[in-house]
């Protein structure tokens, strides 16, 4: 995926798009299962509702569960993969830097010395796929917490020791 | 009733009679609804008062439990309040988590000479501890006692080698210099009159609303009859038709100067009951602001709690140079977030408390950078491009000519937003940020960016396209966000953010001002380098 800025600027900046670090690739994959799993009810749904009109005969056959297929095939296929590229991070020596978003873009800064405390956490489909979540603290009411989904699990919590020594670090 | 020690204290036990008489209080509508209903026939007025000494005496029953079984203990280190009836709760907050004791005393509790104190944690969220209701006199007693117990606490921790005694005599000291202070800013009667002029409220409209409901119960009038109100009004509707035109538009306008008469004399009022005597002090223990007629409260904020001020306005005051005064801070306000420390008060009677809280208001010298002019043209565009929208249908199916009203309703919406540019900047300084927002009239935020705990681009579609985004500040109590700011601005600001924040160390925030301390940079650590693969 190609990532470079709409306008190029002289000076190299350390936003710079190109520097963000991608996830896991399983993130991509977990996405993707979980979008099946969320899409089974309304394809049971529209099946039903199908077989409800097939009946009755109000409806050509395949126009409630044809178009649902459709969308579900395409979110399915497509999304994941396009979400897992919006997504990205910079780990610096006393910051982190999350983006995340395909529509509306977000892209937080915490600096360690702002982190109150650190969640590494892992749903059922993550264990599946060896990735974690690493959720930082904050004392602000805007971004009380900030989620960074789609880590290697080692990875996480080797960030997440990284962290914690270097509030340690500080408050001596 | 003097021990420091471990002894359980119960409340006064006048607050069992105020349980009781909130319980009265309650009983006697339903006993006025049965009395005027017609439940039970001829004795239906021995019901009614049965029911209402019924439902009184459960009150009091309850209230007697509960006040029983409400202990709170001063301890050595902490106080615990025991409470509950059927769950009993436990909670002990230790003297050094104790910012202050403040006391609010409602209308019925003052009469009574009771007051009800509050131990103020700084943790926000509602979650301090409370006692209700204590004598006047032991409220203050056990206000000076937590005061006393945290100082020697402090001057224990500062000087661990000294004795007791010096302990003591040092908090004694420290505390005599705590309670002096200068007052602030202050309310007399006059300026809360013209406060209230500007309080323009039609709540009394709400409350005869709600009182209509119970009129509904009690009499014959039923009124959700919608033919009722329509007869009615044709009624007055004939009556006024058969005076001539300009006994009309005479009645139009004293029904006008009715309806502002009873607005403005109700903002007087609540004015008035709400912030009679309202006195801002700083003292070294902090800021301390009383007010009220009615429920009188005394709160304090200690004056390193404060994350950051809002100086906001009206539309009307703001011509008049009337701006209002707020901290932001983790502990809350009775009705608010922030807490409100000059409700009404010029810019020049602003600045000193804003320099004593540690802040500066911006000056001469401060370089304001302005909004993206794109974003104020997709915001005019968007917002008047609705009302032109609205003028489609309007012009098809209403009367012709109505159309002009959404169309200049979209006129006006272009005006505000191309005046409203005017206030949205931002500027940094050598330790704040200021930002201004608002439509008729601005909302200045000031913080320190020391206290600031993140710094966030959000960017929509649009802003995307057009290269401008919103910076979110993360602030602790409040928020702060600035919109419409270019790409490369917005970046910068974060940039310089970041860079106050890493030059200091997050421990040394909470002591007190004159003791924080700029560290140099902590040192960069191996590990790792800032692209670091994934996988």
């Amino acid at each position: 995926m190609d990532h470079t800025p709409a306008r190029t600027l002289n000076e190299p900046q350390p936003d710079d798009e190109r520097q963000l670090t991608r996830l896991h690739p399983n993130y991509a994959h977990a996405l993707r299962v979980q979008t099946t799993l969320a899409a089974i009810p309304v394809l049971i749904a529209a099946l039903v509702l199908e077989a409800i009109s097939r009946d009755s005969a109000l409806l050509p056959p395949g126009v409630i569960a044809g178009p649902v297929l459709l969308i579900a095939l395409a979110l399915i296929i497509r999304i994941p993969a396009r979400r897992y590229s919006a997504r990205g991070y910079q780990i610096s020596a006393d910051r982190l830097r999350v983006v995340r978003g395909l529509l509306f873009r977000h892209d937080t800064v915490v600096p360690f010395s702002r982190v109150q405390h650190i969640d590494v956490n892992q749903g059922p489909l993550d264990r599946l796929f060896g990735i974690a979540t690493l959720t930082l603290h904050t004392a602000g009411n805007h971004n009380a917490s900030v989620a960074l989904p789609g880590l290697a699990e080692p990875l996480a919590r080797e960030m997440r020791e990284t962290i914690r020594a270097h509030i340690r670090r500080d408050s001596l | 009733m003097s021990e420091p020690g471990g002894t359980p204290l119960r409340t006064a036990p006048v607050s069992v009679v105020l349980g009781a008489i909130a319980s009265i209080r309650s009983a006697i509508i339903p006993a006025i609804a049965i009395a005027f209903s017609g439940i039970g026939g001829s004795g239906r007025l021995l019901v009614a008062a049965g029911v209402g000494l019924a439902a009184a005496g459960i009150g009091t029953a309850i209230s007697y439990t509960g006040w029983r079984r409400l202990t709170y203990t001063i301890g050595a280190t902490d106080i615990r309040v025991e409470s509950g009836v059927l769950s009993r709760s436990a909670r002990s907050v230790p003297y050094e988590r104790i910012q202050d004791v403040s006391l609010e005393a409602k209308l019925l509790p003052r009469l009574f000479g009771l007051v009800a104190v509050t131990f103020e944690t700084g943790a926000g969220g509602g979650e301090d501890l409370a006692l209700q209701y204590l004598t006047i006199a032991e409220g203050e007693r056990l206000r000076q006692l937590v005061r006393e117990r945290r100082d020697e606490e402090q001057a224990t921790a500062a000087s661990p080698s000294s004795s007791p005694a010096a302990a003591q005599a040092a908090a004694a000291r420290s505390r005599a210099e705590a309670d002096v202070g200068e007052v602030l800013f202050a309310m007399p009667p006059a300026r809360l009159m013209i406060f209230g002029l500007f309080e323009f409220s039609l709540a009394v409209f709400a409350v005869l609303g709600g009182l209509l409901q119970y009129v509904d119960n009690v009499s014959d009038i039923d009124v959700w009859n919608v033919d009722l109100w329509r007869g009615w009004l044709e009624e007055q509707g004939s009556v006024i038709a058969s005076l001539g035109p300009y006994a009309q538009a005479a009645g139009a306008v004293i029904g006008l100067i009715g309806l502002v008469i009873i607005g403005t004399a109700t903002g007087v009022v609540r004015t008035l009951l709400r912030d009679w005597g309202f006195t801002l002090t700083r003292s070294a223990r902090g800021f301390r602001r009383q007010r009220g007629l009615l429920t009188r409260t005394d709160v304090v904020m200690p004056a390193h709690r404060v994350q950051g001020i809002v100086i906001g306005t009206g539309l009307v005051r703001y011509r008049f140079g009337w701006h209002g005064l707020s901290f932001v801070s983790l502990a809350q306000d009775a009705e608010s977030e922030s807490h409100v420390v000059a409700p009404f008060a010029q810019l020049k009677e602003i600045a000193p408390i804003v320099s004593a809280a540690g802040f500066h208001l911006p000056g001469e010298t401060t370089r304001w950078q302005r909004a993206s002019t794109r974003h104020r043209t997709d915001k005019t565009i968007i917002e008047a491009g609705l009302f032109v929208l609205a003028t489609i249908p309007v012009a098809v199916f209403a009367p012709p000519g109505l159309f002009l009203i959404p169309l200049g309703l979209a006129v006006l919406v272009v005006g505000t937003n191309l005046y409203a540019w005017e206030f949205r900047r931002h500027a940094l300084d050598d330790r704040q940020i200021f930002a201004t927002s608002g439509l008729l009239s601005p909302t200045s935020r000031i913080a320190t960016r020391l206290k600031l705990h993140s710094v966030e681009i959000a960017q929509s579609p649009l802003a995307r396209l057009r290269g401008y985004a919103t910076v979110h500040l993360g602030l602790a109590g409040g928020s702060f966000a600035i919109h419409g700011v270019p790409l490369d601005e917005a970046r910068a600001v974060r940039a310089s953010v970041l860079e106050t924040i890493a030059a200091t160390d997050f421990s040394r925030l909470d002591q007190a001002r004159d003791q924080v301390q700029v560290q140099a940079f902590s040192d960069a650590q191996s590990g790792f380098s800032s692209n670091f693969l994934a996988t």
